[in-house]
């Protein structure tokens, strides 16, 4: 058996980058689902749609603007706006989802806001196939903001920022992990020095105790939604400038590899959904490379379902207590 | 209650005990259909159901009697066999239609040109039906360890790697691929009687229909055993019934291979009477349609199944693209109608509804054609005579392809607020509510009612988990406060 492909330093360091960049967007996507899981105890199957809309909602501001191939602003606001209105608008759209789909279920038999979140994730998806028809949409961001797209040239978030064994780590990569580490480390702040974040953590520790204590535990429960939401928007457009390409179906692999990092991590912890993405990203992007891209999923579900039967609470999280 | 009664007694909760006189005095239309299920007895019920099944060859065509008939028969049965596993058990297995694909796949391999094998059914079915339960059993060891929501994602995942796998992975075996890939297996020999092919559509739905008939027989006395009783507890309260002692993993693992079984012989028939198997039949929207079948009708109730498969499938047929458009559309004005007669009371508060409805759209539409001709020429989508009456009354308009979509999204906001509200404002809600949902039908789903019928799919799921989580004829949780 000859193996040439594990020797070559270069196609190993192209998919040790493919699997960064790809293993923050799912660690994003994990965090959501952990956050919610971990004040809830729900598991939120809509969580890969609202990813989705994120991707469409980065789409609609860039065709606004002009779209890809003659933006009217330059491409640095652009982008920012982009990844602003995703996140606001999928924040929202988190908060929407948890009043109407899961509040009214608070404490119903645990089978039914699962269901209930197989509905809103049906929904969203059809809705969107609805509203956007069955085509893929591009961003382009290959020519995003070059002077000449009518002849392909390559635009700036394309060009090469460092050069590892020659392979080029673009801009777009940059920012995608660039933007990954910021969020992350907002997020760690947010849960560990703020009040809301002190609140979460009381509310995911005991929601009934919390609600004595005076937190307004259905709040906290919103704005838990709201975060997990808007760094699932962050990931949409970062799908979308990465890999150029936003469709209605999108949400529901992406989603169940997010949740897949996240239930590897550790449910419920956050350092756990990052280090959970990070794994799923360079499994699927070395099981891609060396295996071939079919078996890149089956290898992810491989882990997960390893994971669940050998660590059921993850790498980082804590073993359940089943209370009586 | 009599008045000696009336004290605390020692042992029993005042709530508790008076769950079923609760439960006798529900009024409004779930109230009578939950006592006209109580009152039939059980034989009847499937006697008047059996000799109405009967008839349908004799008077529907061809066609009709595969898309309502067959697949009508071939949901009960799916819906039957998730029913003891969500409904008797109470464990959300979101992997069943892998199971079903397995069965289906599986009898394929073993009654097919594929590998030029061809048992008869009297062998390969059996054979099927056992592996798939064994196949159960395997994937329901992880609920042993695996508390409630992980074994959802367990099953989760192996649904989608049993697609992965019989679509993309398709390996190898004896000279050709063993799934077919993309393109399935094909040329699947039909069920037989001890060598008797059924070729037919009637022969096929006549079986089917028997199979169903002794399905549902089994699963009756099954549910009122020690078993089905043991099932139900463990759905109640699992951590109540292991202190009751009972072998609560060893019954969860009986739940989950019966249902599997179930599936198995699903698939057995649904290949059979298809000829052909892809992986798109064993993927994420059936497996919702299964779930909106068992839970419209009522989680843990048989009649609940039966019904529930019947309206999912009818409604089903109706939207499908294939189908003529009026009929969708009558549907759709019937549900709505239905819909308004059965929330909206008293009758007068119904009369000014439907009034303002006639009203808003005569005054809307003629606002518009005023405003713009072009706002009212769109080209209505043709379909019976409810199109004439529609076409002059929906707002349909020519060149402003935002206004569907615009549409939509209004809609859906309304109908979110609309739960928000309550009394007058309510009514007055709902009168822009319907109005704006017969425009939205007009402009976007009449052009896809495949994807409109995933979308209401969804957002019944989301409904009826809301407002009636037990379903139609399901019975309420006791709640022990």
């Amino acid at each position: 058996m000859d193996l040439p492909l594990a020797f070559n330093s270069e196609l190993f360091v192209q998919l040790l980058v493919n699997g960064i960049t790809l293993g923050s967007l799912y660690g994003l996507i994990a965090l959501g689902y952990s956050m919610v899981y971990g004040i809830l105890k729900l598991l939120n199957f809509a969580h890969g749609d609202v990813y989705m809309i994120g991707a469409f909602v980065g789409y609609g501001v860039l065709t606004l603007l002009g779209g890809p191939l003659s933006p009217n602003i330059a491409i640095a606001p652009l982008i920012v706006l982009m990844f602003l209105a995703a996140m606001l608008a999928c924040g929202a759209l988190g908060v929407v989802i948890e009043r109407f789909a899961y509040r009214p279920l608070r404490d119903a038999p645990r089978i039914a806001p699962l269901i209930s979140a197989l509905g809103v994730s049906f929904f969203l998806q059809n809705s969107a196939l609805l509203l956007f028809g069955a085509q893929f949409r591009s961003y382009d961001s290959f020519v995003l903001g070059s002077k000449n797209p009518e002849f392909f040239e390559p635009g700036p978030l394309t060009d090469p920022v460092f050069v590892v064994k020659h392979v080029n780590i673009q801009l777009v990569q940059v920012i995608v992990l660039a933007t990954t580490a910021s969020l992350m480390v907002a997020l760690t702040l947010l849960v560990a020095k703020t009040r809301i974040g002190k609140a979460m953590r009381a509310t995911s520790y005991d929601r009934e105790g919390a609600a004595m204590m005076g937190i307004d535990t259905d709040r906290v429960i919103a704005s838990t939604f709201f975060m997990g939401s808007l760094l699932a928007g962050a990931a949409g457009v970062m799908f979308g400038l990465l890999f150029s390409q936003v469709f209605h179906f999108m949400g529901f692999l992406a989603g169940l590899k997010g949740f897949t990092a996240a239930v590897v991590g550790g449910i419920g912890s956050i350092p756990g959904a990052m280090l959970g993405g990070l794994l799923v990203g360079l499994a699927e992007a070395f099981a891609a490379g060396y295996l071939g891209g079919r078996w890149a999923d089956l290898t992810v579900f491989g882990i997960l379902i390893l994971v669940l039967l050998v660590r059921p609470s993850g790498l980082l999280g804590t073993r359940a207590i089943q209370k009586v | 209650m009599e008045a000696g009664e009336d004290r605390p007694r020692v042992g029993v909760d005042e709530w508790v005990a008076s769950h079923d006189d609760r439960l006798a005095e529900r009024t409004g239309f779930a109230g009578l259909a939950r006592k006209i299920d109580d009152r039939v007895p059980a034989w009847a019920r499937l006697t008047l159901f059996a000799a109405v099944a009967a008839t349908l060859p004799l008077w529907m065509g061809r066609g009709d009697l595969f898309a309502y008939g067959i697949f009508t028969l071939i949901y009960i049965l799916l819906g039957l066999g998730l029913n003891v596993i969500v409904g008797n058990a109470g464990l959300l297995d979101l992997g069943y239609v892998a199971l079903f694909g397995f069965g289906a796949y599986f009898y394929a391999l073993l009654s097919s040109e594929h590998y030029g094998i061809h048992w008869p059914s009297a062998i390969s079915i059996p054979v099927v039906v056992v592996s798939t339960a064994l196949l159960g059993l395997v994937l329901g060891i992880p609920s042993r360890r695996l508390l409630g929501d992980y074994l959802a994602i367990v099953t989760l995942f192996f649904g989608q790697a049993f697609v992965v796998f019989v679509n993309a992975a398709n390996p190898t075996v004896a000279g050709h691929g063993l799934t077919g890939g993309p393109n399935g297996i094909a040329d699947i020999d039909p069920n037989d009687i001890f060598g008797y092919d059924l070729s037919s559509r009637t022969q096929q739905y006549y079986f089917i229909l028997v199979v169903v008939l002794l399905v549902l027989i089994g699963l009756h006395f099954l549910s009122e055993s020690r078993t089905g009783r043991a099932w139900r507890a463990l759905r109640e309260d699992p951590l109540a019934a292991e202190a009751m002692s009972m072998p609560v993993n060893r019954l969860k693992l009986m739940a989950f291979a019966f249902g599997a079984g179930i599936a198995g012989l699903a698939g057995c028939i649904f290949a059979a009477v298809l000829t052909a198997v892809t992986s798109g039949n064993f993927a994420l929207p059936i497996l919702i349609t299964i779930y909106a079948v068992v839970i419209l009708g009522g989680i843990g109730s048989l009649t609940g199944v039966v019904i529930g498969a019947i309206v999912i499938n009818v409604s089903f047929q109706f939207l499908a693209p294939e189908n003529p458009q009026q009929n969708a559309r009558i549907l759709f004005y019937a549900v709505i109608v239905l819909l308004l007669v059965l929330a909206v009371r008293p009758w007068w508060r119904l009369g000014i509804v439907l009034g303002g409805v006639a009203v808003l759209g005569v005054a809307a539409h003629a606002i518009a054609a005023a405003i713009s001709p072009s706002w009212t020429s769109g080209a209505v989508v043709e379909g019976g005579r409810l199109a004439g009456v529609t076409s002059d009354w929906v707002i349909i308009p020519a060149g402003h392809e935002r206004f569907a979509n615009a549409a939509y999204i209004a809609l859906v906001v309304l109908v979110l607020t609309l739960t928000r509200v309550h009394g007058w404002w309510r009514t007055a809600l709902v009168i822009p509510t319907v109005y704006l949902s017969a425009i939205v039908w007009e402009t976007s789903f009449v052009e896809q009612p495949a994807v409109a019928r995933w979308i209401l799919f969804g957002a019944l799921l989301v409904f009826l988990m809301t407002v009636r989580p037990q379903g139609l004829l399901g019975t309420p949780r006791v709640e022990i406060v």
